[in-house]
């Protein structure tokens, strides 16, 4: 027997998030549950048996049968095209999970949290943030997200809620809403000046916002060993 | 993207080496037979996933784990990794 086996996830539920994302929920008679940060392997297989997989990061956590994936659509993708497009409420996928105990936020732990995220990044750490409000969790969050333009936010009306210790930073890097006061581009030290020095740190976006990210932080003082990071990279599509 | 940032990380690795182990083998700790340096299988940079997966350290960039599924078998290549620390809870 594998150790972990692929399972039928039913979709029974869509939201489209911005433009290009949405979410997914999917049914998944047997899922042994997950830790916030953790991801899945999605398979597609067509008619004539071609297959491919994708990792996705879980968006929700732990909810019996009921998983929730946010997939950001890659336009030369061959895979999120598909997920984003195509699939409809009914149809079967494959999954296999949940999978990576590294990239995780435990809700027992009550130290401070930076979370890094760049564009579709937030995904896994968004999942921590709801984590933390479902346990009524102590530690204080920080989040720090980078996006090109407002209309690229995801969970916006759900980030602008008041959650007591929650703080929400935004960077856009191309275009602001009116009068914010940080002018666009990339992320630099100074957005993360204001960070807890000792906050357990998670960051996740493109491969390059991530290397970027972490060596701000690395020069900023935080210790190497409370990074965590996982990028995506060009080609997840 | 610049080619220079062509690359994933070890978290990427679970689910194929979950194939294959019981235990979550990214939070394992090694160390580089090269530069000596110690991380989790987790901060590896990893190239792929065609024709296989190719993790390297991301101190020295020597190839630590090479992993290539066929459709019968798994091939796995520790070559790069003095030992493996597992985590068991």
């Amino acid at each position: 027997m594998r150790p972990l086996p692929w399972r039928a996830a039913k979709l029974v539920e869509i939201r489209q998030e911005t433009r290009t994302a949405r979410t997914l929920a999917f049914a998944v008679p047997g899922w042994p549950g997950h830790l916030a940060g953790q991801h899945v392997d999605v398979r597609l297989t067509a008619p004539d048996g071609y297959s491919t997989q994708r990792s996705y990061s879980l968006a929700a956590p732990e909810d019996g049968d009921r998983v929730e994936l946010t997939v950001e659509l890659v336009a030369d993708g061959e895979v999120s095209p598909y997920l984003t497009e195509v699939l409809e409420v009914g149809d079967l996928v494959e999954l296999r999970g949940p999978v990576g105990g590294w990239f995780v936020w435990r809700p027992e732990s009550a130290r401070p949290v930076l979370l890094v995220a760049g564009g579709s990044g937030l995904v896994p750490l968004m999942a921590m943030i709801r984590a933390r409000r479902r346990s009524a969790g102590l530690a204080p969050f920080h989040l720090v997200y980078s996006i090109r333009e407002p209309a690229q936010r995801l969970y916006p009306a759900e980030l602008d809620r008041p959650d007591p210790g929650l703080r929400v930073d935004y960077l856009y890097t191309r275009a602001t809403p009116g009068g914010y006061g940080r002018p666009p581009g990339r992320i630099t030290r100074a957005d993360l000046l204001t960070a807890d020095p000792d906050a357990d740190c998670f960051v996740c976006g493109p491969t390059g916002f991530v290397e970027a990210a972490a060596d701000h932080l690395i020069a900023l003082g935080h210790d190497a060993a409370r990074i965590r990071t996982e990028r995506f990279g060009p080609t997840g599509g | 993207m610049s080619t220079e940032n062509d690359y994933l990380d070890g978290n990427t690795l679970a689910g194929p080496l979950a194939e294959l182990f019981a235990v979550d083998l990214t939070v394992a700790e090694g160390k580089c037979v090269s530069c000596g340096r110690n991380g989790p299988i987790a901060d590896l940079r990893v190239y792929g996933p065609e024709p296989g997966l190719v993790a390297r350290c991301p101190g020295c960039e020597e190839v630590i784990l090479r992993l290539v599924r066929t459709p019968d078998a798994a091939w796995l290549d520790l070559r790069g990794v003095v030992a493996l620390r597992v985590p068991l809870p």
